[in-house]
């Protein structure tokens, strides 16, 4: 074994740009995800036989699904996202990765931002993605579709984000499946009451832009918070590892 | 001698109500290689881990050439190289996107040194085969070449030999006596027998 490079031991030394560092943690997140791809698809099945249960199960009449389908659209990504929620760190905690994420020189929080980025690139997206053919299925004319993704594409990175710092709270613990939904529920009850509310408003023709601007104050919360709130909850999750 | 890269101020730790250490004092000095001896559940791993700074539960200070750690953050993580039992390497990914992985978030490096670092560390001809299917000792090679292209100055090492083979443990050996001759300090446990002229030991547990 002879190094490959000499060493230069230095104390001082320029350090990767944040951008680069946040960039190689999204392609690898993506990266892996990809090979995975059982991963990928287990929410979007759950996200679309939920949907497809309820004319199924409660009443198949244009009336009561064209009432219902944004509720049930929203709920039903909602409940996808948490299913996803508990393998955003859980591979990474396991094999180590997340230490050494710990311990690279760009501040935290923007790390796993990035991770989380890269989590809704592969759980939301896919879900806002699928929601118009769903939003037909529920009988939604096609402005209330229109509105009802706009709602999801804006909504779902908050509970990814939101989710996140759950996921982060409940790393080590053994049975964390459960005491994530028990943490995380409750926070994402205003996001789904706006959420389906919008919609509601739409189909009733009534203006939406105040309900989308408070959906995206939510979003810019969010954005600006919960990465912080993760990072903390990372550290202690790992200290006590 | 140098200024010491690392120091060890009064360290206390209790873990599940079992006191690990307390009142321990030592310095990391560039040129050197200090060994962390204990039994098993001593705290070696919990001592290594809160010179890394990832593990929080302790008293006492931890200073980087001479300042808090947590003051200097950033030029701590930058110049620390720490590989832990958990070596970090995805098994999804081949050597090579681990190395690509690790690398681009401190020091990019082309792709040829890396190859030549798998090379190295005998992966040649795994380049592209994902981690899953490699041997233990062969995924801790792939850790383990972050070495070859380290320029960091301190290396933290938890168990740095466990699954490599022997020939494998006898470059490695050369390799931490290497760095320490040309300035690094290297902070390790092992079970392996090492020995090596001039080696800090630090012992925990309890010394009779």
């Amino acid at each position: 074994m002879n190094t490959v490079t000499g060493p230069a031991l230095a104390i001082a030394r320029p350090s990767v740009g944040l951008g680069a560092a946040m960039m190689a943690v999204l392609k690898r997140d993506l990266r892996v995800s990809f090979r995975q791809s059982q991963d990928l698809l287990n929410p979007l099945l759950f996200f679309v036989m939920v949907v497809s249960l309820f004319p199924l199960g409660v009443s198949p009449e244009v009336a009561f699904l064209r009432q219902a389908g944004a509720g049930i659209l929203w709920v039903a990504a909602l409940l996808a996202t948490l299913l996803a929620l508990d393998h955003l760190y859980r591979h990474d905690f396991e094999d180590g990765t997340l230490e050494q994420l710990m311990l690279q020189p760009q501040p935290l929080f923007l790390l796993v931002l990035a991770k989380t980025l890269a989590h809704w690139l592969v759980t939301g997206l896919p879900l806002v993605l699928l929601a118009p053919v769903l939003g037909v299925m529920v009988h939604l004319d096609g402005n209330s579709i229109g509105i009802l993704c706009l709602t999801l594409l804006i909504g779902t990175p908050v509970l990814s984000l939101v989710g996140s710092i759950g996921a982060a709270l409940t790393l080590g613990l053994r049975s964390g499946g459960v005491l994530l939904s028990l943490l995380i529920i409750p926070l994402y009850i205003p996001v789904l009451i706006f959420g389906t509310g919008t919609v509601m408003a739409a189909t009733d023709g009534a203006p939406v832009g105040a309900y989308l601007a408070l959906m995206g104050a939510f979003l810019a919360l969010a954005l600006t918070l919960a990465p912080f709130a993760s990072a903390a909850a990372l550290k202690i999750s790992l200290s006590s590892s | 001698m140098s200024e010491p890269l690392l120091q060890a101020v009064d360290l206390h730790c209790e873990r599940d109500e079992r006191m690990l250490f307390s009142a321990l004092n030592f310095s990391i000095v560039p040129g050197t290689i200090t060994r962390v001896e204990g039994p098993n559940g001593s705290g070696k791993t919990t001592l290594l881990r809160l010179l890394a700074g990832l593990h929080d539960g302790y008293s006492g200070r931890v200073l980087w050439r001479g300042e808090p750690r947590s003051a200097r953050r950033e030029e701590f993580l930058r110049n620390l190289l720490y590989i832990g039992h958990r070596p970090g390497v995805k098994p999804l990914l081949t050597p090579l996107e681990n190395l690509q992985a690790i690398f681009a978030g401190r020091h990019p490096h082309s792709n040829e040194i890396l190859r030549a670092a798998l090379d190295s560390s005998g992966l040649a001809g795994f380049h592209n085969v994902p981690c899953q299917n490699l041997s233990a000792g062969q995924q801790r090679r792939v850790a383990l070449a972050r070495l070859l292209v380290s320029d960091e100055p301190l290396w933290i090492l938890d168990e740095a030999f466990t699954a490599i083979d022997h020939r494998g443990v006898g470059n490695l050996e050369q390799l931490l006596v290497q760095r320490a001759a040309s300035g690094g300090a290297i902070v390790l446990t092992t079970h392996h027998p090492l020995e090596v002229p001039g080696m800090q030991r630090v012992m925990l547990g309890q010394v009779i």
